[in-house]
């Protein structure tokens, strides 16, 4: 059996013929080709596969395609805009917020949150809010600093 | 690769609806999903239906209303830990919802899915238990109340029948009221080792006791809470000496198993000091409050 499930993910609409246990990662992934989020841990435990929903981060592993049904979801892929990178996105290049890379994305899309929230935070604030995502090459200071950094460099036109 | 069995899926656009869709036999709510999901992806649970409710926004609520404090199912466990209302009446629920899962996680799954789960180490359980709240239940000709004390049938078990919903829970705000929650846990999303729940009610005199409320979790307490280190010290002088006392009783009563978490001498001390701050947290707690009171 399958249902018609429809959102609007980085803006652009989609529609496709699903299980109903499809689960949200599985449905970015290999119902739409959108690979940049990841899929880790499968038990809500890693955070790699962090996207928005409704403009609220996510565990994707955890939501069943079908609960985005008509919803607005976000993806690392929606964070650049007309080819400028996001702040948060220039931020880990610029402090080699990233290693092997496996939990980038779903840091980025957590950190894109918690600086639209607190523009200013400190690094106890960024800790706290990446507290439920797991960077397996244990770069965590670099991580913090790539936030820091975007906290210190806003976009001139955010989003 | 974890990946739920085949199941069927319906949302419901009214309370009306879903009772009427939770009539079916292996049906299960499914509101964050956050406790559901993962099981269906181990296979420990496999419903036929699930009846999405995430879209009951009337559910979805958090309410100082006629002296009681009113949280809907449906309210995240970030609502609770951003709601300054519930934060003021009770902040026991801002001690437990700080160490309830991850940020992300609260964001998503529910106050009602975590009492429903009625996972044996679950902390709003322990935290509801001590303040004595009451769950309000939807059934298909009306609705029927239990205490959260009477809520758990035992692990994973509850008092929601078929075709049922839980709605809301009630909390009596009473004043001269303290209240805390102390959780041991081995990192920062993980289930407690030991977790202790205090609601302290002094008389005027801000020196005795009148009501006590102990809640305990992950250590094998019945229905979370600690009975007899509750009616120990109902009626004592709120110090050192009685809190001492009341958290080795509660000790000597609850039932921890012996897992990874630990062994049960280990969790037997966790729960005897554990409880010990959260009277003391309460009792400072509730004084302060009598303090604002009269003010």
């Amino acid at each position: 059996m399958t249902i018609r499930v429809a959102m609007a993910v980085n803006g652009t609409e989609y529609a496709r013929d699903v299980e109903p246990r499809l689960l949200l990662i599985h449905f970015l992934r290999d119902e739409l080709g959108l690979t940049g989020s990841h899929w880790g841990c499968d038990t809500s435990n890693c955070g790699s596969c962090v996207i928005w929903l409704d403009g609220k981060p996510v565990k994707s592993c955890t939501l069943l395609a079908a609960m985005a049904d008509g919803h607005a979801v976000r993806t690392v892929e929606g964070l650049e805009r007309d080819g400028e990178l996001d702040p948060v996105q220039q931020g880990f290049i610029e402090c080699h917020g990233l290693q092997c890379g496996f939990c980038t994305p779903g840091m980025m899309m957590t950190a894109r949150w918690l600086l639209d929230h607190h523009p200013d935070p400190d690094e106890a604030q960024i800790r706290e809010a990446i507290s439920g995502q797991i960077c397996r090459c244990t770069g965590y200071e670099n991580i913090v600093r790539s936030i820091r950094w975007a906290a210190e460099h806003p976009a001139e036109h955010p989003a | 690769m974890q990946v739920p069995a085949h199941v069927e899926y319906e949302r419901a656009v009214s309370v009306e609806h879903a009772l009427s869709l939770l009539g079916r036999p292996e049906t299960r709510v499914l509101a964050g999903g956050h406790s559901l999901i993962p099981m269906m992806k181990l296979r420990l649970a496999q419903p036929e239906l699930l009846v999405d409710i995430n879209g009951l926004a009337e559910l979805a609520f958090i309410a100082l209303d006629g002296g009681q404090l009113r949280i809907g199912a449906l309210a995240r466990h970030a609502d609770l830990l951003d709601s300054a209302v519930a934060g003021r009446c009770f902040p026991i629920f801002h001690d437990a919802e700080r160490v309830v899962a991850d940020p992300i996680v609260r964001l998503w799954g529910t106050i009602g899915g975590s009492l429903c789960q009625a996972d044996p180490s679950e902390d709003l359980s322990a935290a509801f238990a001590a303040a004595r709240a009451t769950a309000v239940i939807r059934t298909p000709d009306g609705e029927r109340t239990v205490p959260v004390r009477d809520f758990h049938l035992g692990p994973y078990e509850t008092v929601i029948g078929r075709g049922e919903l839980l709605a809301e829970i009630r909390i009596p705000v009473k004043p001269g009221t303290g209240s805390a929650y102390q959780k041991v846990s081995r990192r920062v999303g993980d289930w407690s080792v030991a977790a202790a729940a205090a609601v302290l009610r002094l008389g005027p005199d801000q020196q005795s006791i009148t009501e006590a409320g102990i809640g305990l979790t992950a250590v094998g307490a019945e229905h979370f809470v600690a009975v007899e280190a509750e009616d120990y010290l109902r009626g004592r002088a709120a110090d050192e000496e009685s809190f001492g006392a009341a958290a080795k009783i509660a000790a000597k009563h609850c039932h921890p198993a012996a897992d990874q978490r630990g062994p049960e001498d280990f969790k037997r001390h966790l729960v005897a000091e554990l409880t010990a701050r959260a009277l003391r947290r309460a009792a400072e707690r509730a004084t302060a409050a009598s303090g604002e009171d009269t003010a």
